[in-house]
């Protein structure tokens, strides 16, 4: 009888030695003479045990981690292929709090399957809702995505239903459905392990969104930082396309719909959704004024829907399990769970799909269990980098759409980055600002020159120099952008550098310091 | 993986047949996909390592643009290069989650200790070093992506060894 063993074949897994690990397990089992069937799946999103090692047992699966190469042989020793004792066994990984505590929707199926195996996808629930939308009408398709309170989880929360039923009622030869997987948002993995871990779900999640609005050509617009996922995805399309997901005869029906991946460039602002048509259509990638909107003169003009990889994944959840299902999760207007990112300075850091209203405190404690350097967590970034830095006294606010934003942040892609006391915010804020300079498409005056005054700015308030005028200085050209800028990037610039500022003025009063290199110069794009 | 040239293709300097030859052929395979451009770009980087000036013209003619407007769109891009990267990439994240745990620190120790500074290469053309901006990798930061694959919790002293490890590696990257 051979025995199954899982080892995740997700990026950050292997990025602590997931491979190394996977080789030892085989190499082992070939020199004991065990037949043993290797599977690499994604990862589970619990990154502190990875590589997180699974295998089946009589008693269902059973993990092992953080299990290094070196670790391998005794494991073997310890009999860990029928479940035995050993000091880095953790038992059945959904009895583990940080997963057991979860409410996992659109991350089902991560972690647990084969990401590249069809039969492994139908037999954990896959397939179900496509086979139902080629039964639908597209009108009541879009209606269902309606009634979920569906909103984008690319940062925007627009409802998904005013979107498909815009681009439904649209007419034109053709019409696309465009899946931004550029997650260019630093401190968000959520796309990445979907990508690398559930691949087909965000394929039927697109040919579904394609059958209710009438559009036959989709692409996924992939971020190039993203090496391992475009190889995973690349072969995904291919199973998909050999299992009738894909191509001219849907699941055997007159219907079809055809997926083409596009690789990004390495600009942040091709993830805001006109600077990515653009880049779709081989230009440089400029925002576009809107009106009009995407989804009636998005890619070449045509009506296209537009999503973010999170909110197209979990369109199959929605259409197999029912939109009241869905909207009993959630708090307020923010309906449905998010996949949060616990990132940066934490103890146990992952991937944690909880319903909305969950509060920022329960996660970065109970979850994440406190700062990774056991010093005190002193700010929190929500929302990538235009996100605002908050305070100890904010970590109480439920995480939904807009009780989040009165208390002045951004829910965003999910994305929590944790800092502890060391973490000097005048510094982030310089950060914010030359991040601005650096990924400006250049559109609008302040957002590409404000954002090097800014830098320049702060610079001299580390340097001690005249702070109260250049403070106000800051403040000002802060205005600036947020009032004459035409996208986001330019737009939201100031809510992390003034969350720096009024929460942590002290910051902003240290002795002088000579300033960080000046490395916005030195990274500029030339244009 | 990206694909990876035979090493002869990356001693070809532009304008060599060779050269000419491969841009040619990436140019054929990819002048009928819808917005051509950028898929084109990176199949020749892919190939090249970066896009000889002697490509311009050729990819301004097979897709009916001007060479100023193929020039707009390869210099708005970080990820494209007009010269040739060492022999292996280094990427290291600066993005928030990686500064909470130190990624400054590693900059400094990779400037001081092997020479290296963004967007240089070392002395015996073995490592390019440049910024990235997120790997997904965030929550076992600090993050480099070595030669297209993402490694975690980099600390001096692993970067020490990888270098070492590059350095002693003849292949690689054109
Ligand atoms: C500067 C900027 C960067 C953005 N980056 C991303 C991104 O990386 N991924 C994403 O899905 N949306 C991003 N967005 C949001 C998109 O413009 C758009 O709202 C989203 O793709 C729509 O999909 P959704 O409705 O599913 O969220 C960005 C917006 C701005 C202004
Ligand atoms: S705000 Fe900045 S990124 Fe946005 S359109 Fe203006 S210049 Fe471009
Ligand atoms: S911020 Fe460095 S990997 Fe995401």
């Amino acid at each position: 009888m051979s025995v199954t063993v899982y080892v995740p074949n997700d990026s950050a897994a292997i990025g602590v030695g997931a491979n190394a690990t996977a080789q030892a397990i085989s190499r082992i089992a070939a020199e004991r003479g065990i037949d043993l069937r290797l599977i690499r799946n994604g990862s589970r999103g619990l990154f502190w045990l990875e590589p997180f090692v699974e295998v089946v047992t009589d008693e269902g699966r059973i993990g092992y981690g953080p299990v290094e190469a070196q670790d391998v042989p005794s494991l073997f020793d310890a009999g860990f292929l029928k479940g035995g004792a050993h000091r880095l066994r953790l038992g059945p990984p959904e009895s583990i709090p940080y997963l057991a505590r979860q409410e996992r929707l659109t991350f089902s199926r991560v972690g647990i399957i084969d990401p590249l195996s069809i039969a492994d996808y139908e037999a954990h629930g896959g397939g179900r809702s496509l086979r139902a939308a080629l039964r639908a009408q597209p009108a009541d398709l879009v209606e269902e995505i309606t009634k979920s309170g569906l909103r984008g989880r690319g940062g925007a929360a627009f409802p998904a239903g005013i979107k498909w039923k815009t681009v439904l009622q649209a007419r034109a030869d053709q019409k696309f459905v465009v899946c931004n997987a550029d997650e260019g948002d630093s401190g968000t993995f959520s796309d990445r392990m979907i990508l690398e871990g559930d691949p087909f779900v965000l394929i039927e999640g697109m040919v579904i969104a394609g059958l209710a609005v009438g559009a036959t050509e989709g692409y996924i617009y992939l971020r190039s930082e993203y090496p391992h996922a475009l190889g995973i995805l690349t072969a995904a399309l291919r199973n998909a396309e050999a299992a009738g997901y894909l191509g001219t005869n849907l699941m055997g029906s007159d219907r079809r719909f055809h997926l083409h991946i596009r690789r990004g460039a390495g600009a942040y602002i091709c993830g805001e959704e006109t600077a990515m048509l653009e880049s779709l259509e081989g230009k440089r990638g400029m925002v576009r004024p809107k009106p009009p909107i995407p989804a009636l003169s998005g890619l070449w003009g045509r009506p296209t829907v537009i999503h973010n990889v999170m909110t197209l994944a979990t369109v199959p959840w929605i259409v197999d399990h029912g939109s009241a299902k869905y909207a009993e999760f959630g708090a307020g207007r923010s309906r449905g769970t998010l996949p949060f990112q616990l990132a940066g300075n934490i103890r146990r850091g992952g991937l944690v799909e909880m319903a909305f209203g969950v509060t920022l405190r329960e996660l970065l404690y109970d979850f994440g269990g406190g700062s990774a350097s056991g010093r005190p967590i002193r700010a929190v970034q929500v929302g990538g980098p235009l996100g605002a830095y908050l305070p100890e006294s904010r970590f109480d606010t439920p995480l939904d759409y807009e009780a989040f934003a009165a208390a002045g942040g951004m829910v965003g892609h999910g994305g929590i980055v944790a800092f502890d006391d060391t973490v000097d915010m005048a510094r982030m804020a310089r950060y914010a600002m030359e991040f601005c300079a650096i990924e400006s498409c250049g559109k609008c005056t302040p957002c590409r020159i404000g954002s090097t005054r800014g830098v320049e700015v702060i610079d001299r308030v580390i340097e001690g120099r005249q702070r109260t005028e250049n403070l106000a200085l800051l403040r000002d050209l802060c205005d600036t952008l947020s009032n004459a800028s035409l996208c986001a990037m330019g737009g939201l610039t100031p809510a992390p550098v003034l969350s720096a500022l009024n929460h942590f003025p002290e910051d902003f009063q240290r002795p002088p310091a000579p300033a960080p290199a000046g490395r916005a110069s030195r990274t500029i794009r030339r244009h | 993986m990206e694909p990876r040239p035979p090493a002869s293709t990356s001693q070809a300097t532009p304008g060599t047949r060779e050269t000419l030859a491969t841009i040619d052929a990436v140019i054929e395979t990819h002048r009928s996909l819808p917005g051509a451009l950028l898929p084109m770009l990176h199949g020749i980087q892919d190939r090249l390592g970066h896009i000889p000036g002697g490509a311009v013209p050729r990819i301004a003619e097979a897709l009916n643009l001007s060479q100023a407007e193929v020039h707009g769109v390869l210099s708005f891009y970080h990820d494209f290069r007009n010269e040739p990267p060492g022999r292996h990439s280094l990427r290291l994240c600066r993005a928030e989650a990686c500064q909470a745990m130190g990624c400054d620190a590693l900059e400094t120790h990779l400037h001081q200790r092997h020479g290296l500074s963004f967007h240089g290469t070392s002395t015996d053309g073995s490592v390019t070093l440049e910024p990235v901006y997120c790997l997904g990798n965030c929550a076992l930061a600090p993050s480099v992506l070595i030669d297209g694959e993402v490694r975690g919790r980099v600390t001096a002293e692993k970067l020490d060894r990888w270098i070492g490890e590059l350095k002693a590696d003849r292949g690689g990257n054109p």
